[in-house]
């Protein structure tokens, strides 16, 4: 891949610019968070020249961004966040990507690391069979088509009502859990028959479950809030998404929208940004259809949850209050959404497009949930598998630059077929035993695609984050045993 | 004649496959996609299916080929091992499909593809016959 040698001007330690004038069409600059140690790393693809396209979008405000986990994407970068006015804006179904709502959840325990070390083999096994995982892997809820549609309009709502978990989950899952304007309608019957069988299936690619210790605690108040008080405690984190659902609605509609953004007149530089005006028809029945992907989605977490608290309580011998499992939270990290900020000193409604990206409001925030009005909404940042995952809140500061935005985890450095090149599962597995990290894989090649070689080192993408002020660092934890599609 | 290359892409992966004409590289591409997918020296060829496809231009056919081929892959549980394309228009395609029914006492399954892209994505018929496709993996 060819060397990018635009301009990344150096607003300060934590943010460069990509000017305007940088190339004939771009509406506003782009900015990137990065330090200056990553920025060879941003220069040596074309994932900046990403960030100057998305600022082509017509009604896009204040700057195309990239989060420090920025990669060369589709048409969008990794790590992209993209705001266009909802009056005379476009929304583009790249700047969500196939997986709609791809998106992680993370558990808190009571237990600690030598009573779930003692048992992790058994754990994970228990895991593997009672979550569905791998390429084509197929669920064990069976849904007929009014339940689909009650999946799609329902999210986890639909799960909790069908008794996969509580109503403490859904507080504190973003959204409720239910992404509010999805009409099944808007869904094509494709891709509800790629839906049904994969309902509560994890999927493959980077999708897991992880079983971490807390490792460290930066703000001890504000973990407490989110019940982690202890070193060694035992945290549960999910990370999947829509599967063969959320892929059938992206590609229905950046089919459709190709066809709108020549209708509309949009000229753009690389057709994946196809998008069509937010209020068109076109635009609004994708936003009804990504709703209802994004549902699927947090249906899908819901269930995997579920079956998760189960494993325990099969495996620990110990009823559920016992054992924790309580949502610290559950966000999505592939989504536009809806949402108000002050725009040069007006309050203006904004499509926001997270590609890759966190939401992270701040304390008192309206879309914040009760139990966490005073410490901001939490934001799960995983990294890789061999390394740690962090538990930060959000900012002021990130409602006012990034629309209430941060990054989504470590970010790709060396290519799925690199790594598979350079190492076997094997070699990946072995490597991470010795370090005390058990790993179990669905998939061929799954453990050397997703090892630590493979990605950014996850310390120093947060690092930029936190010193941009965009969230602050709360709770450090290291995996012990993973579970991989 | 070589089928297909990989191409390397960060967080995806893309291929670039030939053909002594365009429908071949059509089919060496939907090829390319499946051995992606899984090992394709278990399977058998003992589902033929017909594939029909329409789309706005070449490239849309392209994408929608390959985008319907992963459809039947979740839904029928097909794994294809062979294509041959048998009408290529500007706005439909027809082809059938070689392959069997999943069965993972026997295949191995390799990687997930979400989606055939547009990104990148290129139709040469003047010196070479060649298409090249990025995946969102």
């Amino acid at each position: 891949m060819a060397r990018w040698d635009g301009p990344l001007n150096k607003i300060d330690d934590y943010r460069w610019e990509i000017p305007k004038n940088y190339k004939p069409g771009m509406r506003v600059p782009g900015l990137i968070y990065a330090d200056e140690k990553m920025l060879e790393g941003i220069r040596q693809e074309q994932a900046a020249e990403q960030v100057a396209n998305v600022a082509f979008l017509p009604g896009i405000v204040g700057y195309s961004l990239a989060m420090p986990d920025i990669h060369w994407g589709y048409g969008f970068p990794i790590g992209g966040v993209a705001a266009t006015r909802v009056e005379d804006g476009v929304v583009s179904p790249g700047g969500v990507g196939y997986d709609i709502n791809c998106g992680v959840r993370l558990l808190r325990t009571d237990l600690h690391e030598a009573e779930v070390r003692a048992k992790l083999e058994r754990l994970l096994t228990e895991l593997f069979v009672n979550v569905p995982s791998g390429v084509g892997s197929t669920g064990k809820i069976k849904v007929g088509k009014k339940e689909m549609d009650d999946i799609l309009t329902g999210g986890a709502r639909w799960a909790v009502r069908r008794g996969y978990g509580t109503e403490e989950d859904l507080e504190a899952t973003e959204e409720g859990g239910c992404l509010k304007g999805a009409n099944p309608d808007k869904v094509s019957l494709k891709a509800k028959e790629r839906g049904s069988p994969q309902s509560g299936t994890l999927g493959a690619g980077n999708h897991f479950l992880e079983v971490e210790v807390v490792e460290e605690i930066f703000e001890p108040d504000i973990a407490r809030s989110m019940g982690i008080e202890d070193i060694g405690q035992v945290l549960l984190l999910i990370h999947t998404g829509s599967r063969g659902l959320g892929h059938q609605v992206c590609d229905d509609y950046v089919r459709l929208l190709r066809q709108a953004s020549q209708k509309y007149n949009i000229s753009l530089p690389d057709q994946e940004l196809a998008c069509a005006p937010v209020k068109s028809p076109e635009g609004q029945d994708y936003l009804a259809g990504m709703a209802c992907a994004a549902n699927y989605a947090w249906a899908n977490r819901q269930c995997i949850a579920h079956w998760a608290r189960e494993c325990f309580v099969k495996v620990f011998g110990k009823p559920l209050p016992e054992i924790g499992l309580q949502m610290v939270y559950d966000v999505a990290h592939n989504i536009a959404k809806i949402e108000s900020y002050e725009v040069n000193g007006k309050k203006a409604s904004l499509c926001v497009h997270r590609k890759g990206a966190t939401r992270a409001f701040p304390p008192g925030h309206p879309d914040v949930p009760a139990r966490y009005k005073k410490i901001g909404q939490p934001v799960l940042i995983p990294g890789d598998m061999g390394r740690r995952s962090y538990l930060a809140v959000g900012t002021e500061t990130a409602i006012k630059e990034s629309f209430g935005s941060v990054c989504h985890g470590a970010g790709r450095v060396k290519s799925r077929h690199a790594a598979r090149r350079s190492l076997t599962d094997a070699d990946v597995a072995r490597e991470l035993a010795s370090r005390g990290i058990l790993a179990k894989a669905a998939s061929r090649g799954s453990l050397s695609e997703e090892a630590s070689e493979a990605y950014k080192d996850i310390d120093a993408v947060v690092d930029v984050c936190h010193k941009a002020g965009l969230c602050r660092k709360v709770v450090k934890a290291r995996p012990i045993g993973v579970v991989k599609g | 004649m070589k089928e297909f290359d990989i191409i390397e892409h960060t967080a995806d992966i893309g291929i670039k496959a030939y053909g002594a004409n365009l429908k071949e590289a059509f089919a060496n591409a939907a090829y390319a996609m499946f051995s992606l997918i899984a090992g394709l020296e278990n399977v058998r060829e003992s589902v033929r299916r017909q594939i029909t496809v329409e789309a706005e231009d070449r490239e849309g056919l392209l994408v929608s080929w390959l985008n319907e081929l992963l459809y039947i892959f979740d839904v029928e549980r097909t794994i294809f091992k062979r294509f041959e394309v048998t009408e290529l228009g500007e706005t439909s395609l027809k082809a059938e499909g070689y392959g069997e029914l999943l069965d993972q006492s026997r295949h191995t399954l390799k990687g997930a593809l979400k989606a055939a892209t547009y990104h990148m994505l290129k139709i040469e018929e003047n010196n070479e016959y060649s298409v090249r496709v990025i995946f969102d993996a």
